[in-house]
């Protein structure tokens, strides 16, 4: 797959990110080397091979359906840049 | 020319467990905002979301009730997208493999018994809630929600009208709430539905461009809004002009549907596994234990009650859209045993001013004041002639709002009809000699007057008189 300036540019506002016009020229080679990887890996046949969704083998892991409450709400709203006291508060949406 | 309408269902119903999909938090609708958040939920880094047990069950159990395969392995996968009350920028759902496959249920339609295809079902987390506040030009966001297990429930595009949407929409909810997965209140939002509407010209094979309709927040609403969007639809087509592939909302003030705005970017949610969750393997042994567990569901239920109590299928379909309906009806006619009460009878009090006062009050069977027990005893009453039909009726809001044995209630209030032939036949001489030009017609050979007659004695006994005896008394008398 070829990386154009055009693709970095859309990746880049997918994930809401600016990029100057110096960073987009810096990527393109950069992603283009990491997709170009993938297609050597490509390359192996993989016929009748479970694909993996992870590094791990798979074991399920489950919690029971049990409440427990371990943080106030202040500690959980500690983090945020603005809050009062009662909800996360944001630039207006709509 | 003619149009066929092809319509497809997203539902999204809520699952009844304790605790939220990934985290330990509690699912507690209506607490203060973000009481219900923890680090996961809230999208703190580092964190780690941990699969509750019972979404995994609620999610197979709905598959096995409407015959999908449910898959041995599943995936969870992130969909991303960014909005304030979905603090990780991405949802954790499925996509490529979903927990349940291909499956179908049978809905009742105006033409017979249709088979409606289910692509799949999928678990997911819920997003939180945002209030806006225009004067401060700000957003409030509480995330209480956030992460409330959801199962996505996707149909084939099977449906060809907005009365067989509503059919599989009820279908579904009916199973839900059977199953004790889902409470299915459509007003509160934990069972929403989305609607993927086309139309094409009748013999064509291709789909039309479909439009997705959301905001429907009730049975009534689907229905007006499916109606509304395929007339739109044709307008379109008749004119000329293309059909937008776009979500729109519905309008329920106005009866119709509009773009929804800001929808800048077209969707690219760049699914992919979700890497902090391993693929879910449900064991053999777990699947056979939940397949045990599920209860009689609507469709058998149905069945049964037409072969078992005798009733017509369109009675079997009303009592057993609701589970606690059924029981208070089988519960009713169990009671009714000793007391006399039948079937059919029980059925038709319960289609009629039993359900008209629940829905009155807004509460389920279970809910009712008036015992199955106590249904059953009055419907003796009128079998063995101690009260007319036309009382039961009259008392029936009263008795129902308050409860109790309906013998005590008619005899206190003094209405336990008069059956007694002597006392009857008093009033039935009074009120002959004071119509004497209508003894003289009815003789002459107008026997419709006899529902005057009776008429009369009714007015003269308050409504108390046992209708078959004064009837023939009247006739007796006047032969």
């Amino acid at each position: 797959m070829k990386i154009t300036p055009e693709e970095v540019s859309r990746v880049a506002r997918l994930a809401r990110l600016e990029l100057s016009e110096a960073k987009r020229e810096l990527f393109v080679p950069q992603l283009q080397n990491i997709l170009s990887y993938m297609d050597q890996l490509a390359e192996l046949d993989t016929t009748g091979v479970t694909p993996m969704y992870g590094p791990v083998e798979h074991t399920t892991v489950l919690r029971a359906d049990e409440v427990r409450k371990d943080f106030t709400r202040a500690e959980v709203l500690s983090n945020a840049p603005e809050e009062d006291g009662r909800f996360f508060i944001v630039p207006r949406i709509v | 020319m003619q149009y066929e309408t092809v319509i497809g269902l997203e539902i999204h119903a809520q699952l009844k467990t304790a605790t939220k999909i990934f985290c330990s938090c509690s699912t507690t609708f209506g607490n203060e905002p973000n009481e219900n958040v923890c680090p996961v939920c809230s999208g703190m880094p580092g964190v780690l979301p941990v699969l509750n047990v019972k979404v995994a069950e609620y999610a197979a159990k709905m598959g096995m009730a409407v015959n999908c395969v449910v898959n041995p392995v599943s995936v969870f996968a992130r969909k991303n997208y960014f909005y304030p009350d979905l603090p990780k920028a991405y949802q954790i759902s499925q996509f490529e493999q979903p927990i349940c496959g291909p499956g179908h249920v049978v809905i009742e339609t105006e033409a017979g018994r249709k088979k409606v295809g289910i692509t799949r079902i999928h678990m997911e987390e819920d997003a939180g809630k945002n209030i806006h506040s225009a004067s401060e030009n700000k957003s409030f966001v509480d995330l209480n929600r956030t992460g409330v297990p959801l199962i996505e429930i996707v149909s084939d595009p099977d449906m060809r009208s907005a009365a067989e949407a509503v059919a599989y929409l009820k279908e579904i909810r009916s199973i839900l709430v059977y199953l004790g997965i889902c409470d299915g209140n459509m007003e509160e939002g934990s069972f929403r539905c989305d609607a993927n509407v086309s139309v094409r010209p009748v013999g064509q094979a291709e789909l039309g461009t479909r439009a997705e309709l959301k905001n429907m927040n009730s049975f009534k609403h689907v229905q007006k809004a499916i109606d509304y969007e395929v007339a739109r639809q044709i307008d379109l087509v008749e004119d000329g002009e293309a059909v937008i592939q776009e979500t729109r909302l519905y309008d329920a003030a106005k009866g119709t549907t509009h773009p929804m705005r800001g929808k800048e970017e077209a969707h690219d949610y760049r699914y992919f596994p979700d890497p902090d969750l391993v693929p879910l393997v449900l064991e053999a042994q777990w699947l056979t234990t939940w397949r045990g567990e599920l209860p009689e569901l609507p469709e058998a239920k149905r069945n049964r009650f037409v072969s078992q109590y005798g009733l017509p299928e369109f009675d079997a379909g009303v009592l057993t859209a609701e589970r606690d309906l059924a029981d208070y009806f089988e519960a009713t006619v169990a009671a009714g045993g000793a007391a006399g009460g039948e079937a059919k009878k029980v059925s038709n009090w319960m289609m009629g001013e039993f359900l008209r006062e629940l829905n009155q009050a807004g509460i389920g069977a279970g809910q009712a004041k008036l015992a199955p027990a106590d249904l059953a005893r009055l419907v003796g009453l009128i079998d063995k002639g101690l009260i007319s039909g036309k009382i039961a009726k009259e008392v029936f809001p009263e008795l129902f709002a308050q409860g109790g044995d309906p013998e005590a209630f008619v005899k206190a209030k003094g209405l336990v009809q008069i059956s007694d032939t002597s006392a009857l036949e008093q009033a039935v001489d009074a009120v002959l000699a004071e119509s004497q030009t209508e003894v003289e017609r009815y003789r002459a050979g107008n026997t419709k007057l006899l529902g005057f007659f009776v008429g009369q004695v009714m007015k003269k006994t308050k409504g108390q008189a046992n209708p078959g005896i004064v009837n023939d008394l009247l006739k007796n008398k006047l032969a």
